[in-house]
């Protein structure tokens, strides 16, 4: 293609594209997050193997059962599964960098959450390491999981390996 | 060719908006229920395949949610279209062939109420020379109404002939959203909405989803007294661009159903996904579907048109009839795209 040729060629049109969706949480989701707005943290027992999943969900994907019965309330402390050091900052993440984003077994529950670890030198975590929640003063809390900023060591020996191993 | 058949079929209420659910809870329930009927479990499934549209949920990957209903740990052997449901049994039919299964659980849904639907379906289009002017779905069918009429091919009256009869068939229906006794003269008093369209030559908007069983060879008896056999099955897709089409009739549904053997024999019962009255004059011509012929008992499209899953349904709708053995031979019609741009064909036979 000669240099005039490629000239002629339309290389950027604007299109915007704009659609508005009126989204809802679903059932399952909405009583978790009417919950936590009030400062409790809510699961929901698999009826086939008593599993908690953490938030609740409409269903087990591990048996494909809808679950329906009663919520289970969790406590805000658990274990550090895993974690990840980050250098990169994050519009959306109220810690200086570096901070540490985990997954975190609440006690009693068969699932683990993503979030972030705080008040905590970073050449001390590690996993096993027993974490409770730091809350946003109750009057900012809302219908969100960043009602808790970050999770922090609570001063408890670590955790057995066996008890979380199997959702590294 | 392997012998297939759908021998289950469950589908949810179509509704104009389901405040409560979000999409994937619309689905739970309805593959719940089929999997509990045919006493159902996971290891069972060779295969899952489900339709759906991002662009509804408006989320990327929104269909991956959709797995938490089916249960897919231990990991399942499973595929997905941005497309309805019926392309997902053609896909799943397709993998049975190839031997690769032999029991295929089959899903769709959608929830556009969370949108404007008709302007979502904009995105379907050319991106550089039509959506840019935005044409909502109701005008672009319009425009095929009102060249069908222009053309002589067809008059409001037959038109109001099919919406009528759907509403009124839909009675029966429970999972209809739009049903009801309205004559053909009451029709055509209405305003129009886009004219040449009537609200009533207009399909619902509905949320709902529903879900198929696929099962290959003796085993088919297994689930069903009487399966449904896919005796033939075709999809055939015309241009994007309208002005390059003949849009007083389908020649896609036309080549799908010669193909599919539409014609081989009395055809008992159709089923067809039609989101506008003028389309579904021109389907039944395109199948060559005479008086003896009962078309949508359900009421088809016209009155429930749960988006992703309306043209799956149909397919269970026109198998449940080889079930109960008030038909023997049935077809079942899916469209996706502008004015029946890309349709499939689906046959069933109880022998």
């Amino acid at each position: 293609m000669s240099d005039e040729a490629k000239d002629d060629v339309v290389k950027v049109i604007r299109t915007p594209v704009q659609l508005d969706y009126n989204y809802s949480a679903g059932r399952s989701a909405s009583r978790f997050l009417r919950s936590i707005k009030e400062g409790k943290l809510i699961g929901q027992r698999c009826p086939v193997d008593g599993r908690v999943y953490f938030p609740s969900r409409g269903s087990c994907p591990q048996h494909g059962v809808p679950i329906e019965g009663e919520p289970v309330e969790l406590v805000d402390r658990g274990t550090l599964v895993t974690f990840s050091i980050v250098r990169i900052p994050a519009e959306s993440v109220p810690l200086e960098i570096p901070f540490v984003t985990i997954q975190v077994l609440l006690d009693g529950a068969d699932t683990i959450l993503m979030h972030l670890l705080g008040n905590c030198d970073l050449e001390k975590v590690h996993m096993g390491m027993r974490l409770k929640a730091r809350w946003k003063p109750k009057e900012e809390w809302e219908e969100s999981v960043a009602n808790i900023i970050y999770f922090e060591p609570l001063d408890e020996p670590d955790a057995d390996y066996d008890s979380y191993k199997e959702h590294i | 060719m392997r012998d297939v058949a759908v021998v289950g079929f469950a589908q949810s209420q179509s509704k104009r908006r389901e405040v409560n659910l979000n999409d994937t809870e619309i689905v739970i329930p309805v593959i719940h229920e089929l999997k509990k009927g045919k006493n159902l479990k996971n290891e069972d499934m060779d295969f899952v395949c489900s339709g759906s549209s991002d662009y509804l949920a408006g989320a990327p990957f929104a269909f991956v949610m959709g797995l938490d209903a089916v249960g897919a740990w231990p990991p399942v052997c499973e595929s997905h279209v941005e497309m309805d449901g019926a392309w997902a049994l053609y896909e799943a039919w397709a993998k049975i062939q190839m031997g690769y299964a032999e029991v295929a659980l089959v899903y769709g849904f959608g929830k556009p109420s969370m949108g404007d639907l008709p302007l979502t379906m904009a995105l379907q289009l050319d991106p550089y020379t039509q959506t840019p002017l935005w044409p909502d779905a109701i005008s672009m069918a319009a425009l095929q109404a009102r060249i069908c009429l222009e053309a002589g091919v067809l008059t409001d009256r037959d038109m109001a002939e099919c919406a009528s009869r759907d509403r009124r068939n839909a009675k029966d229906n429970p999972y209809a959203q739009v049903k009801g006794d309205f004559s053909i003269e009451q029709i055509l008093a209405d305003p129009y909405l886009v004219n040449p369209l009537r609200k009533h030559d207009c399909s619902p908007i509905s949320d709902g989803a529903s879900a198929v069983l696929l099962v290959a060879g003796d085993r088919a008896k297994d689930y069903c007294d009487r399966p449904a056999w896919i005796k033939g099955i075709e999809h055939i897709c015309e241009p994007l661009d309208l002005n390059v089409r003949d849009l007083t009739r389908s020649r896609s549904t036309e080549i799908a159903a010669e193909k599919a053997g539409v014609g081989n024999a009395k055809v008992d019962v159709a089923e067809l996904a039609s989101p506008f009255s003028h389309q579904e004059v021109l389907l039944e011509r395109a199948l060559g579907l005479g008086a003896d012929t009962n078309v949508n008992p359900s009421g088809g499209a016209m009155a429930g048109n749960p988006m992703m899953a309306v043209g799956l349904s149909r397919i269970g709708e026109a198998a449940r009839r080889i079930w109960d053995g008030s038909a023997g031979r049935a077809v079942a019609h899916a469209t996706s795209g502008p004015c029946l741009q890309q349709n499939l064909v689906c046959v069933l036979e109880g022998n």
